[in-house]
């Protein structure tokens, strides 16, 4: 299987101004992404997950490091890499005085989708996104879910064999942001290759094929998500739900070498409470989360303004 | 890659002219202000409209293609959508000339519409159609450029009318639209010589009077002058946004 992107040493330093030290936005990162696979980009907000995209995709020039995308070089060739790739960036950024259906045949007079093809391909975006109700309205006038879907459907047009998608689903309602994921998984069994920027565990966990944990421009972890939890250690998680003498319930976490160990570790310490249940816990990709960067899933979530579209559990 | 650029050049024309250009209050706007500023002048002095004809076209020319061209670039790159051109496979400097094209050809189109109508009021006299032709077209890039560079200099809307306006309007009585500039005292005259606008409406009081366009030669390598100067400037800040 060939590399969709392969990046080595890729850095970014911003000069802010001569009181302050420069800033390292990104700092020697190395990663491969393989063609057809969802690669997720997760870290808190301004780990370095935009920059990474941005040099990626041509707005912003490494400080040092290379960095192939489709096989392409991208300090010599960023011209021929912007034609194959899609970029969705987060903010949806189409135009508002256009339609649905002119932005999307925008899109494709840019990237030089041919004449006869421009048309079937909007309708049939606009039918796959469910916009083909708002197939004339302005931008402005559609809600921010369609606003999102839109965009992606825009950077899909030219069938880019590789999309990036810069937070996809923050801000938005559950349902949108259920639709958004089924979407990005409809894509990977197209053989699209996704690069998908979040801040959200769940969302990550459910649509990666692999996953790079990203802090202070460093990456901390790469790996399966599977691989990332069994970084926890064979350590098995117990919860016990107790009552005391005044019904009181409290839960406690007990661990152990095995279940096995864990529950007898619970039941050994009662302290006179009655046991109500004991549930065993696997370990999460939050867990494995905190533990490679100290930072709580909430820090993440508050750094963006709530959690709306973010709660994956749609 | 040429033919990525024409094209992306020809459609980012297209789309702002329909996006923006062709907007009833910007066509009104673009045709109403030249007008009412020469008729405040023609009423106050009535002896010879005719001879306000080239300050009306040039004052056409300038607002037309620069008073929404100043404004294009820096309102998208604050909502995010000029992004999307420079995702796109397109070279900056064909990214910018598409901006220029949608400012030209909507300067070009209300200068038309007042051209027709300074015809059908004075007659078509002694015109010099060719030099006619290079000046407007030649007017219409280097105020479009100019347009183009105060978009791409500043960061907000508000900071593109207010920059735009700083060098219109000192343009517009110091060109030579009301006062021929070899009537003003010499300080003025250094002054009238760096502007675009001056030898827009000197060529084409050439062009309407009989002129030839050796007799306008200068004005027409000034105009390609501020047009190239203009652009490469713009382009060169633009470079700096990918860096």
């Amino acid at each position: 299987m060939n590399n969709a992107i392969q990046v080595t040493g890729l850095t970014k330093i911003y000069q802010t101004d001569q009181n302050h030290p420069p800033l390292r936005a990104v700092d020697e990162i190395d990663f491969t992404v393989r063609e057809g696979e969802v690669f997720g980009f997760l870290g808190p907000n301004g780990a370095g997950k935009t920059t990474t995209i941005r040099m990626l995709t041509g707005l912003a020039r490494p400080t040092a490091g290379k960095a192939s995308v489709l096989g392409l070089d991208l300090a010599t060739d960023i011209t021929r890499i912007k034609k194959q790739i899609g970029v969705v960036p987060e903010i949806s950024n189409l135009y508002d005085e256009l339609s649905a259906f002119d932005n999307l045949v925008f899109a494709m007079q840019l990237y030089g989708v041919p004449r006869a093809e421009r048309i079937t391909r909007a309708e049939e975006l606009l039918t796959r996104f469910r916009l083909s109700e708002k197939r004339n309205a302005p931008f402005a006038k559609l809600s921010r879910g369609m606003k999102r879907a839109l965009t992606i459907a825009a950077a899909l047009a030219h069938r880019p064999p590789l999309i990036f998608l810069d937070e996809p689903t923050t801000g938005l309602d559950v349902m949108s942001a259920r639709n958004l994921r089924q979407m990005i998984a409809g894509l990977r069994q197209e053989g699209v290759t996704v690069f998908l920027t979040t801040h959200y565990l769940e969302e990550a966990e459910r649509l990666c094929d692999r996953i790079a944990i990203i802090v202070k421009g460093r990456i901390v972890a790469l790996d399966t998500v599977e691989g990332l939890k069994s970084t926890m250690g064979g350590k098995t998680v117990v919860e016990v739900t107790r009552a005391d003498a005044n019904d009181q319930i409290e839960t406690r976490r007990f661990e152990g070498e095995s279940v096995e160990a864990a529950a007898r570790a619970a039941l050994a310490q009662t302290d006179g409470r009655r046991v109500l249940a004991i549930n065993t816990l696997r370990p999460t990709l939050e867990d494995v989360f905190v533990k490679l960067t100290g930072l709580s899933a909430e820090v993440m979530l508050a750094e963006k303004g709530g959690k709306g579209g973010g709660n994956a559990s749609g | 890659m040429l033919a990525d650029d024409l094209r992306g050049m020809f459609y980012i024309g297209l789309k702002d002219l329909r996006a923006y250009y062709f907007k009833p209050p910007n066509i009104s706007w673009g045709i109403l202000f030249p007008f009412a500023f020469i008729l405040a002048f023609a009423i106050r002095n009535p002896s010879d409209l005719r001879a306000l004809v080239p300050g009306l076209l040039a004052l056409t020319l300038l607002f037309g293609t620069s008073s929404m061209e100043a404004i294009v670039i820096v309102f998208e790159r604050r909502i995010g959508a000029l992004e999307r051109l420079l995702l796109a496979p397109i070279r900056l400097p064909a990214l910018l000339a598409g901006k220029l094209l949608g400012g030209m050809v909507f300067g070009l189109t209300v200068t038309l519409v007042v051209l027709i109508i300074a015809l059908i009021a004075f007659g078509a006299g002694s015109i010099h159609w060719l030099l006619l032709a290079l000046t407007i077209l030649l007017s219409a890039a280097a105020f479009s450029a100019l347009g183009a560079f105060v978009s791409v200099a500043v960061t907000e809307v508000f900071e593109a009318q207010t920059l735009a306006n700083f060098i219109r309007f000192p343009m517009m009585f110091l060109g030579g639209v009301f006062v021929p500039v070899d009537s003003m005292p010499l300080a003025l005259q250094v002054i009238a010589r760096a502007l675009p606008l001056t030898y827009a409406v000197e060529a084409l009081r050439a062009a309407l009077l009989g002129g030839g366009v050796t007799d306008a030669a200068l004005d027409l390598l000034a105009l390609a002058g501020f047009a190239i100067v203009l652009f490469v400037l713009a382009v060169r800040v633009m470079m700096r946004w990918v860096e």
